[in-house]
């Protein structure tokens, strides 16, 4: 692959639970706690995992709509936030898709004018911009005469959140971050925007990130996957061969989960017990060896890192001690190699 | 709509009609719906937003606010008409007979009592005990929805407990005063899918063990499959498919339905593949179009369709369908 | 991506009513509230048209008529203790108790709102510096604050209007802190941040439109309030000076009347209560109309 469109590296957001009484946080959660990846120009990585994992904070960090405790993101090779790229200059490159259609469009301003707002920031006419709007409304499947001069609440769901749509790329942005953009969605309206979101792609060239709890859905939309647990990478790879060939035992588990639409097969046992840890105050060590069936003492003394294997065509990371050579984990597994990320 | 079974239905509910009177235009929520939960069967109510199935499940318990509803047609579990239950009576037949459990534990439960005492408080209300045979009680069924270190948790509060627990606490709550039918809405959809399969394996297990009947109200197929000996999809507030599990996952024959299965992206269905979806949107239930409720978006969609409701057909044994085009959706 | 601008004429576009036009239609299908805001408009017509409608003059009194009852020949609501004809007295006091009412009310309107927006929208510090300072006005009771101010200031309709913004300009700003505040955090202004719009185009543009309504909506909930205050401080003589017609001033100097004649007595007092009953039933109205929803 080319060198990466975005690159994020060590990325840390901590939120204050208990301040003192001089207002200064004593106590914090790490929603985020150190996380690197990158995002290749025309792909699609999916990032999967429970609620409170870090995902949607993630993708504010991402937009820039708070600030990161500590970590870099780069785009083109750019820094963001410093003088090679200020953050309102990083902004129209990069735009999001919020879960709640409803809550994400203002009440008071038409469909036009919601979807012609940030092209005037960046100053664009007024007029142009009702042009640019009209004709986005058109392709994301709005008829513009319809809906143009529309209010939000006398839409439906998936409607609103083609709007959204619309008004993400009236920026013309290169990478789309979709936050459970099609979550809330009824089933039958979900496939229509999925496709919607397949073709505009195509047709802009767009990058997206796409954050889901839906694991069919993940695997339909992207070319890789980044699994996320309690603030931090357990696994990224190349969408297929996480899917059939998971590495880390937390991956596995949450495939394991998919109930199997087969009357006759139906699930005997659940993959894992009990329910993801406070993350609060996170476990010693991986994260996950409160709830995995492998933990040895190594899990708890020390967290592991994000290693790809050595026979990898393409990479695919996991941070597992029983996939890190020399960990000192008995089960541990052939073919990886200490090539960190 | 009758599945052959010789055993008399502990729900019967016929002909139920439920409209909304509280805004500037009635609208029928729930348009005739007819079925019959045998004793110890699960049926999962499948529907997306707007199709009526929360309204229908709820209306078991005569939980809309009474003075913007008008409820029509019948609901009766065994020889209790519920319909015409009064005060006291009601509240005796809600939790003792027909129990509950929501998809938000936490808006379910009082949040300034302890988990423990909400629950023996629902005993000690219904049945005559003591309040140390109710704690008893509420220490068994702990045990029984596997929350560990069950005693302590007792005195826990909800705010103190996670989503998973709290929905194990949820259904200890409804099962306290062994109700012979329970009703589930949406119970695993705020949960995480690694919590999701454990909270309807105990689902499953309990209701097995205790004999219970069920209605399992959900939006998403592969939970019903999980669940249900039998699946009924509802559409614009009526049943358009009924009928096993198996007759409708493997031969569905509404084409409601088989959009539905069609649309999931599962399994096979790869990067770069379209999705095959439904066009349109859910009807706008204060403005429904005469005869099939369906038919604007349906693919087999004829002149017919618009001039009445389509009447249930019965495709295979037990297996009822909404639907005048049966022949079209036939598994050649 | 390309965005050709395609030939749409603006006329082919399918328009929705504005928001305020749906709010009035709504507003119209309320008839106690229409009744109410008809009600409203009559006492103002009736200010504004006072010298027109007024049979006497409300100044002049003649010592040989006085506390006539109501019904008495030429004096259809009698006269008071100086023999003034009351119904005119009446008409003219709508002006200066409407303007007592309406005035304070919406000077503290602009003043509370840009404070409690400013400081709802900014949060942090500046928040917690503009509201605490809020907070120690609103520690007083606002019948004893108005009260204080006005004897503070001295007596006089401009100062009891300045004890009375003084008065309303920490409710209000407190309510506009609030909605703000609720606003701020909803997705829609974290879009239009996303889009790289500064906090003052998002204010004028996001955030605006859906305050101004719900805290104009309290502000004129608080004019039957600004209006019996202001009658209290004419009553405690701290407000308008006689022998000016005030509502609370002639139910001051008709208390000594209070046995001899109570109908008379309660005329200026049937007029505040009616008054503010149809400000509050009207802003009822007007904020179940604003509460749009899908």
């Amino acid at each position: 692959m080319t060198s990466p469109l975005l690159e994020v590296r060590g990325l840390v957001k901590q939120f204050p639970v208990r301040k003192n009484l001089f207002g200064r946080a004593t106590t914090f959660v790490s929603a985020v706690d150190g996380i690197d990846f990158d995002l290749f120009e025309g792909e699609t990585l999916g990032v999967v995992g429970e609620s409170g994992c870090g995902k949607s904070t993630t993708a504010r960090l991402l937009m820039h709509l708070i600030e990161p405790t500590a970590g870099t993101i780069r785009f083109g090779g750019r820094t963001v936030g410093t003088a090679e790229l200020p953050v309102k200059e990083f902004r129209r490159q990069v735009q999001m898709v919020f879960q709640d259609s409803y809550a994400s469009l203002n009440p008071r301003l038409t469909v036009e004018e919601s979807i012609a707002f940030g092209p005037t920031v960046h100053g664009v006419s007024q007029r142009e911009a009702n042009a640019r709007a009209l004709s986005l409304l058109e392709r994301v499947g709005l008829d513009p005469r319809r809906f143009a001069g529309r209010f939000t609440h006398e839409l439906s769901g998936g409607q609103r959140q083609r709007v959204n749509i619309a008004r993400a790329l009236a920026l013309q942005p290169r990478i789309l971050v979709l936050d459970e953009a099609v979550s809330a969605l009824d089933k039958s309206v979900e496939a229509q925007v999925l496709n919607l979101l397949a073709d505009l792609k195509e047709a802009f060239g767009l990058t997206y990130l796409f954050i889901s709890h839906d694991l069919e859905v993940v695997r339909f939309m992207s070319t890789r996957v980044l699994v996320m647990y309690l603030g931090r990478v357990a696994e990224l790879g190349p969408t297929e061969a996480l899917y059939t060939g998971s590495r880390h035992p937390y991956t596995t588990a949450l495939l394991g989960s998919l109930l199997s639409m087969d009357p006759d097969h139906r699930t005997a046992a659940p993959p894992i017990t009990g329910d993801p840890p406070n993350p609060i105050d996170p476990p010693p060590g991986c994260r996950f060896h409160t709830r995995c069936a492998y933990a040895e003492g190594v899990c708890s003394a020390r967290m592991p890192a994000l290693l790809a294997g050595a026979a990898d065509a393409a990479p695919h990371w996991v941070a597992c001690h029983m996939h890190a050579p020399r960990s000192g984990h008995s089960k541990l597994k052939a073919g990886a190699a200490p090539e960190t990320a | 709509m009758t599945p052959g079974s010789g055993d008399e239905a502990i729900l019967d509910i016929s002909g139920l009609r439920v409209t909304f009177t509280g805004g500037p235009r009635p609208v029928r929520a729930v348009d005739g719906v007819d079925l019959k939960l045998w004793r110890g069967e699960v049926v999962a109510l499948l529907g997306e937003s707007g199709s009526g199935k929360s309204v229908t499940l709820r209306s078991i318990l005569r939980l809309h606010p009474e003075k913007k509803t008008r409820i029509e047609g019948g609901i009766r579990v065994q020889d209790v008409d519920v319909l015409r239950l009064k005060g006291r009576a009601l509240a005796d037949f809600r939790g003792k007979r027909v129990s509950m459990i929501f998809q938000e534990p936490m808006l379910a439960m009082d949040p300034v009592y302890t988990v423990g005492r909400q629950i023996t408080e629902s005993i000690i209300k219904h049945e005559n005990v003591s309040p140390d045979e109710a704690r008893r009680r509420a220490l068994t069924l702990f045990e029984q929805v596997r929350i560990p270190s069950p005693a302590r948790r007792l005195d826990a509060y909800p705010h103190e407990m996670s989503g998973g627990m709290r929905q194990r606490a949820m259904i200890a709550l409804a099962l306290a005063c062994n109700p012979q039918v329970l009703l589930a809405d949406e119970p695993t959809t705020a949960l995480d899918a690694t919590v999701q399969v454990q909270i309807l394996l105990l689902l499953r297990e309990l209701q097995h063990q205790l004999g219970l009947s069920m209605i399992f109200v959900t939006h998403d197929i592969s939970v019903g499959v999980e669940v249900a000996d039998r699946i009924a999809v509802m559409y614009a507030g009526r049943i358009v498919e009924i009928g096993s599990v198996r007759d409708v996952i493997r031969s569905p024959r509404h084409p409601y339905t088989i959009g539905l299965m069609s649309t999931r992206p599962h399994g096979g269905r790869l990067l770069g593949n379209r999705l095959p979806a439904i066009p349109g949107s859910p009807p706008d239930l204060a403005n429904l179009p005469p005869g099939c409720a369906f038919a604007p978006r349906c693919p087999h969609a004829g002149e017919v369709c618009g001039v009445s409701a389509p009447a249930p057909v019965e495709v295979s044994a037990g297996h009822w369908v909404r639907c005048v085009r049966t022949d079209l959706t036939a598994k050649a | 991506m390309s965005t050709a601008a395609e030939p749409l004429p603006a006329a082919a576009i399918l328009r929705s009513p504005g928001y305020w036009v749906t709010v009035g239609r709504r507003f119209r299908r309320d008839p106690v509230a229409v009744i109410a805001a008809l009600v409203v408009l009559a006492l103002i017509l009736m200010a504004v048209f006072a010298p027109w409608l007024a049979p006497h003059d409300p100044l002049q009194g003649m010592t040989l008529r006085r506390l006539k009852p109501p019904g008495t020949e030429g004096f259809p609501l009698g006269t008071d203790e100086l023999g003034r004809d009351m119904l005119s007295r009446l008409i003219f006091g709508a002006r200066i108790s409407l303007f007592m009412g309406i005035v304070p009310v919406f000077v503290a309107l602009a003043v509370g709102a840009a404070i409690g927006i400013v400081s709802g929208y900014a949060g942090g510090w500046t928040n917690t510096i503009l509201m605490r300072t809020m907070d120690v006005f609103f520690a007083f009771p606002s019948v004893l604050l108005a009260v204080a101010l006005a004897g503070a200031l001295g007596p006089g309709i401009f100062n009891g209007m300045l004890a009375l913004i003084l008065v309303f300009i920490p409710p209000i700003a407190r309510v506009a802190e609030s909605v703000t505040t609720g606003v701020r955090t909803r997705d829609f202004v974290e879009a239009a941040r996303a889009s790289g719009a500064g906090a003052l185009l998002i204010i004028r543009k996001h955030v605006l439109g859906n305050v101004l309504g719900p805290i104009f909506v309290y502000a004129m909930s608080l004019i039957a309030v600004s209006m019996i205050l202001a009658s209290g401080l004419s009553f405690l003589g701290l407000g308008v000076k006689p022998p000016q017609p005030d509502w609370g001033l002639m139910l001051n100097t008709l208390r000594t009347a209070m046995y001899s004649q109570p109908l008379l007595c309660a005329l200026p007092g049937v007029m505040i209560f009616i008054t503010s009953i149809s400000f509050n039933i009207m802003t009822d109205g007007l904020r179940s109309a604003m509460d749009i929803k899908a």
